[in-house]
């Protein structure tokens, strides 16, 4: 077991990949359960390695490393802290809920969608566990893949451009990023004398920031436009609604829950510590940005037709805030946004499930199609509304507790644009209490919708989880906090501490936005 | 093990809705009937209740300085600045509401027994009720502002769920979701005055809050350097919090909407706890209040302002339900006046006495509706007095409370405030004169309300009314069919007018002697309410209290209850022909068309607030989504012809090519990139 214990997170990340090869081999009808079982046990594995974590231990903890390409400085490193600890952890969470939530839903080249699914999530941990920013950028880049094929053959009707659109935004973003990288490992030659491309050694460079045409600014605008585009920030938000109307339901629902929090942890991760002076200098053009985000998204949110786009356009308003928090870069709002990613994913990804539940009973997602839906199918009515008011933040859901971390904590940077920004709160209740009401309440008026059939054993089983996490969340989030904490506190002084800092917090600065440069 | 007080009806919660969920709710299952499951959320509420008196003895047992009971659950959040605990406190400020909130809690759940008999789904309503309870004790009990803020939007929630109770009626899912989105107006400004306190004092806690606040005020004082910007910015942001929860201008529009609930929950929530909300949280941070006059200066005119206006609107409505509705709105608007005059303990005092007998009338109207056979219109009723001799009395008593007839508990209450808007430092006569006419105004629309309903001759046939019963039973219950069987269910009253069962008289019984008796807890000058609530709520200025003494109180007493009377005796002569009354309108038709519609503030809000955003949005959303920034993404797509072969790729093929493709994907890119950096 030796081998096994100083290889943890290697055996977590590529599990999923492994089984998903062997899945190949195993009879198509068989598929379906070989591929929930393969996501059970990676999520049992992440158990154990949630269980070697100590809040007060290492930075990094549980790392591997061995070399790649050492005259490049390019190595497989693995490790994880706080923030990658929870994203871990809800990645293993989803994936059974989004696989077993996909067997009545696929019936076509079923063999290949698990396989892709799979292989997948073995992208996204990977992603999560890389301490080498090179490898890093490998994970991301694979994760694509699977969901570009994910929405291009199981996709709807307009999925040839959604995935277009899907494609040419992530790859802007994703070559940006390159370059960036690029430059940062040649910038460690230049200082140290080697080139690295360890996470914790280019936190170490020393770069020249404070105005626009610096290397601080420059590269992380790079970074920025890889992140903002997967987080998605507006106005660079454009691809998600197609993306998600167009994906099949556990597209949706990894695309919600997981892959857009890969912007946040980029941020988190890299853009933040490494490039202090580049966060302070687009500080609040980017809470100007994360305000306008949770207000338009909201605002579009409310006249959409149909109901996953409607659920969409709210993932731009809930992901506005979590920029927002990031970037006024208090302990409180951090850690909010951080929650609210947590949150975002089970509750975005608990109401992308609903949707497709309901698609699959009516074949259409028009809010007009539906009406009095509760009295055909009480559980799902229950269910439907205990996610809905996780989404409008209600207090004693986990939802709640993001965003008032966010907005106490964001209020201290730049109190006008929270109060805007709390705006959302209303805005919020109005689109979601409008679609449920207009879903779910007054009289039966198309006979299609008199016959429903409630929740199935299988369905009510895997929202049962996500409910749970919603209370559970909700009302002791210093489980979680617990363990985050650390983590937060130290991207925070990597990213303030460091001299020359100048954030909204901080000193306060004349010129801010980009147009302003000297 | 304040925890207990809380711990019962989450229990009953649980049950029922456990029990609801699972078990009646799908179609072709049955529902429990109303006796066992309120029954039930009876027993659940009234060991609370029980738990209530045994802490408020505990209190009373104590000194009145160390009057406090705490618990902390468990710590809530804490991260950074923000160390947040789960903590409930106790003390004689919030164990009044306790106990207001479960006593009167019990009697409403008792009550419901009987009124929700007929419906098709009283397993849901308990459920929904007592989940109430439970959030608005949270409320009450929650020692720092983000807990009680888990109370507020939790009976906000529930209000929602209840307003919307029969779901299947478009109109009152609409009126619920009204109230949860205005509401939700309100808590936007209650969070941002949280993130001001927390930033400005450093805590969110109300008893940490309370010395910080008054030590660094008298420290500015000390230096000569006050400043109340920040306090009177924090107060008036918790103050829009208090008018959505408390239905004041300008955001009261959701609670005549409310109405769509059943009776009960109009008695319970719209009328007795949730709507006070607001007038607790302002005694509670009395402290802080009191050293902004700005901020006490507009809460008195608002208050006064609401009393007033929703007062004109009262007097037209032809809906029971709406006429208390409105008089509800009025009443809490006495009740900001009395806190905006720095008078907190009189406003709490008419908190108490209003939940007694806005309660009663409440329950009073909905034995009436149910006699009625869902009548809500006062002019198709008239002459109940026979035929609802219980109901006809326990309503009187209730109507004499609210006019301010002494010894009746209205009067004291009332009274107070009206003195205090004279005397206070902060009042004046003009808010006195407003509470004056306003008065006369309520003792007038009550007095219309109640004759019209109980007094003279039927303006119904009784004959008819089984068959238009049955017909208008079904129309408001429709989803829940069981309601429509009123008429087979109670054979003691096959048709026409009946008397309310024992389960409901006997509740309003209760609340009817409260209501004639409430008033002991503030006698003038032996104000037991004044000394129990001394430490959270400091007597008010002993200067003013002396200056008001002798001749001048007696004369405003005795001008109130004349201007009462003359309200009552005017509305009796005009409402005993009903052909005067309506001549009367028509002289004045364009005032009274105006009132009758409400002074059209629904249509204004929706032409200035709702019509607008959704107009813009759609603009956003078609404009510059979909034709201004998709279009340049589109365009940079259309150039690139490798896009078009990729996505072309996609179409064919199989797994093999796929993996295939997925690997070869991830090596060709590192191996190019590695290619190009060696």
């Amino acid at each position: 077991m030796a081998w096994f214990d100083t290889n943890l997170l290697s055996t977590l990340v590529f599990l999923p990949l492994l089984w998903a090869v062997i899945g190949l081999a195993v009879p198509a009808k068989a598929s379906r359960f070989w591929a929930a079982a393969g996501a059970l046990l990676t999520f049992g594995l992440s158990l154990l390695v949630y269980s070697r974590f100590q809040t007060d231990g290492a930075e990094f903890q549980l790392m591997e490393s061995a070399e790649w390409l050492p005259s490049l400085g390019i190595s497989y490193t693995l490790g994880i802290d706080g923030i990658s600890l929870w994203l871990i952890m809800l990645t293993t969470f989803l994936m059974p809920i989004a696989i077993i939530g996909s067997f009545s839903a696929i019936e076509q080249r079923v063999k290949e969608y698990y396989f892709l699914l799979l292989s997948l999530e073995t992208a996204m941990l990977g992603a999560f566990v890389s301490l080498d920013i090179f490898l890093f950028y490998v994970f991301w880049e694979a994760m694509l893949i699977p969901m570009y094929f994910m929405i291009g053959i199981w996709g709807g009707k307009e999925r040839i451009y959604a995935t277009m659109k899907f494609f040419l935004y992530t790859l802007v973003g994703s070559l940006l990023m390159l370059v960036a990288i690029f430059y940062l490992a040649y910038m460690h030659k230049q200082q140290f004398g080697s080139y690295s491309t360890l996470i914790t050694d280019l936190y170490k460079l020393q770069l020249e920031g404070g105005t626009f045409w610096t290397a601080q600014s420059l590269i992380f605008l790079a970074f920025a436009a890889a992140f903002a585009v997967k987080v998605p920030l507006f106005p660079l938000h454009t691809w998600l609604p197609d993306a998600h109307v167009q994906a099949p339901t556990a597209g949706s629902v990894i695309l919600a829950a997981i892959l857009l929090k890969m912007g946040g942890y980029g941020f988190m991760r890299i853009a933040f510590p490494m490039l202090p002076m580049g966060v302070a200098y687009f500080q609040l053009a980017f809470m100007v940005l994360a305000a306008i985000a949770i207000v338009y998204g909201a605002w579009v949110a409310m006249v959409q037709p149909d109901i996953k786009k409607l659920v969409a356009y709210s993932s731009v308003s809930h992901m506005g805030y979590v920029v927002l928090g990031l970037f006024a870069l208090d302990p409180i709002s951090v850690s909010g946004s951080y929650y609210q990613m947590l949150n975002h994913g089970v509750s975005t990804g608990a109401l992308f499930l609903l949707v497709g539940m309901i698609y699959e009973r009516r074949h259409t997602r028009e809010i007009s199609a539906f009406g009095g839906i509760t009295k055909v199918m009480p559980l799902f009515a229950l269910v439907f509304m205990i996610v809905t008011l996780s989404s409008v933040a209600l207090p004693g859901t986990n939802g709640f507790i993001g965003e008032f971390m966010i907005l106490l904590g964001s209020w201290k940077a730049n109190p006008g644009l929270t109060a805007i920004a709390t705006t959302g709160v209303i805005f919020g209740a109005v689109y979601m209490l409008w679609m449920f009401q207009r879903v779910m309440f007054g009289p039966v008026t198309d006979h299609h919708n008199e016959e429903l059939k409630d929740l199935n054993f299988r369905e009510l089983a895997i929202m049962t989880p996500l409910i749970a996490a919603i209370f559970a969340m909700g009302i002791y989030p210093n489980f979680f906090f617990s363990k985050l904490n650390p983590s937060i506190d130290r991207m925070i002084t990597r990213t303030m501490g460091k001299t020359g800092f100048k954030g909204l917090s901080g000193v306060a600065r004349a010129a801010t936005l980009p147009e302003s440069h000297s | 093990m304040l925890a207990l007080i809380l711990l019962f009806p989450l229990l009953g919660f649980l049950i029922n809705g456990i029990w609801y969920a699972f078990f009646q709710a799908r179609p072709g299952q049955h529902s429990a009937s109303s006796t066992v499951t309120g029954a039930v959320a009876s027993l659940a509420i009234f060991a609370s209740f029980a738990a209530s008196v045994f802490f408020f003895l505990q209190l009373h047992g104590m000194s009145p300085e160390s009057r406090v009971i705490e618990q902390t659950l468990f710590s809530w959040i804490d991260v950074g600045a923000l160390k947040l605990d789960f903590a409930l406190r106790l003390d004689s400020l919030s164990t009044l509401f306790t106990l207001v909130i479960t006593g009167v809690g019990t009697l409403i759940h008792i009550y419901s027994i009987g009124y929700m008999s007929h419906d098709a789904a009283p397993g849901k309503f308990f459920t929904y009720l007592n989940l109430f309870c439970f959030a608005m004790l949270i409320l009450v009990l929650g020692a720092s502002l983000p807990v009680m803020f888990l109370g507020w939007e939790g009976v906000g929630l529930c209000s929602y769920l209840l307003i919307g109770f029969w779901y299947t009626d478009i109109e009152k899912a609409k009126a619920g979701k009204k109230a949860f989105i205005v509401n939700r107006i309100g808590d936007f400004c209650f969070l941002l005055g949280t993130f001001m306190i927390f930033w400005h004092f450093g805590t969110l806690d109300f008893a940490a809050l309370r010395p910080l606040v008054v030590s660094g005020h008298a420290a500015a004082a000390a230096a000569g350097a006050v400043n109340v910007t920040t306090i009177t910015a924090i107060c008036l942001l918790l103050f829009g919090g208090c008018c959505g929860k408390s239905a004041q201008i300008p955001l009261y529009v959701w609670l005549p909407d409310a109405m769509a609930g059943p009776t009960p929950v109009s008695a319970l929530i719209h009328a007795a706890t949730m709507v006070t909300s607001g007038i607790y949280l302002l005694a509670r941070l009395n402290f802080m209040y009191s050293l902004s006059s700005t901020a006490l200066s507009v809460i008195a005119i608002v208050g006064t302002a609401t009393a007033f206006f929703s007062a004109t609107i009262a007097i037209t409505q032809t809906d029971i339900k709406k006429v208390l509705a409105y008089s509800t709105v009025s009443q809490l608007g006495y009740m900001f006046v009395a806190c905006g005059v720095g008078a907190y303990t009189a406003g709490v005092f008419h908190v108490i006495t209003h939940a007694f007998f806005k309660a009663l009338l409440f329950l009073g109207a909905g034995s009436v509706i149910h006699g009625m056979h869902e009548e809500q219109n006062i002019v198709k009723m008239g002459g109940l007095r026979g035929k609802m001799p219980q109901t006809f009395a326990v309503f009187a008593v209730g109507w004499i409370a609210i006019c301010g007839i002494p010894p009746f508990s209205g009067f004291f209450s009332k009274d107070e405030i009206l003195g205090q808007a004279f005397s206070s430092p902060h009042g004046g006569p003009v808010f006195w004169l407003f509470g004056l006419i306003t008065a006369i105004m309520t003792a007038f629309y009550m007095t219309r309300m109640f004759s019209l309903t109980f007094l003279g001759k039927p303006r119904f046939d009784e004959k008819t009314l089984g068959a238009h019963a049955a017909h208008g039973a079904a129309h408001s219950h429709d989803n829940h069919g069981g309601h429509a069987d009123v008429e087979e269910d109670d054979h003691s009253a096959p048709a026409g007018v009946h008397e309310s069962p024992l389960i409901m008289t006997a509740p309003l019984m209760v609340l009817a002697a409260l209501s004639a008796l409430g008033g002991l807890l503030g006698l003038p000058h032996a104000s037991w309410l004044e000394g129990w609530l001394e430490p959270v709520i400091p007597a008010l200025h002993e200067a003013a209290g002396a200056a008001e003494g002798g001749g001048l109180e007696w004369v405003l007493m005795g001008v109130s209850v004349v201007a009462a009377a003359a309200g009552i005796f005017f509305a009796l002569g005009l409402y005993k022909d009903l052909n005067r009354a309506n001549a009367l309108a028509k002289r004045f038709a364009w005032l009274h068309k105006a009132t009758e519609n409400k002074w059209y503030i629904d249509e204004i809000y929706e032409a200035i607030f709702v019509r607008p955003i959704q107009v813009l949005s759609g603009l956003l959303w078609k404009d510059v989504d979909v034709a201004f920034i998709d279009r340049i993404v589109v365009g940079f797509g259309r150039v690139s012809e490798f896009t078009g072969q990729t996505v072309r790729v996609i179409q064919t093929g199989s797994i093999q090519f796929y993996a295939l493709m997925l690997v070869m994907g991830v090596l060709a890119a590192v191996g190019y990139l590695l290619y190009g950096m060696v």
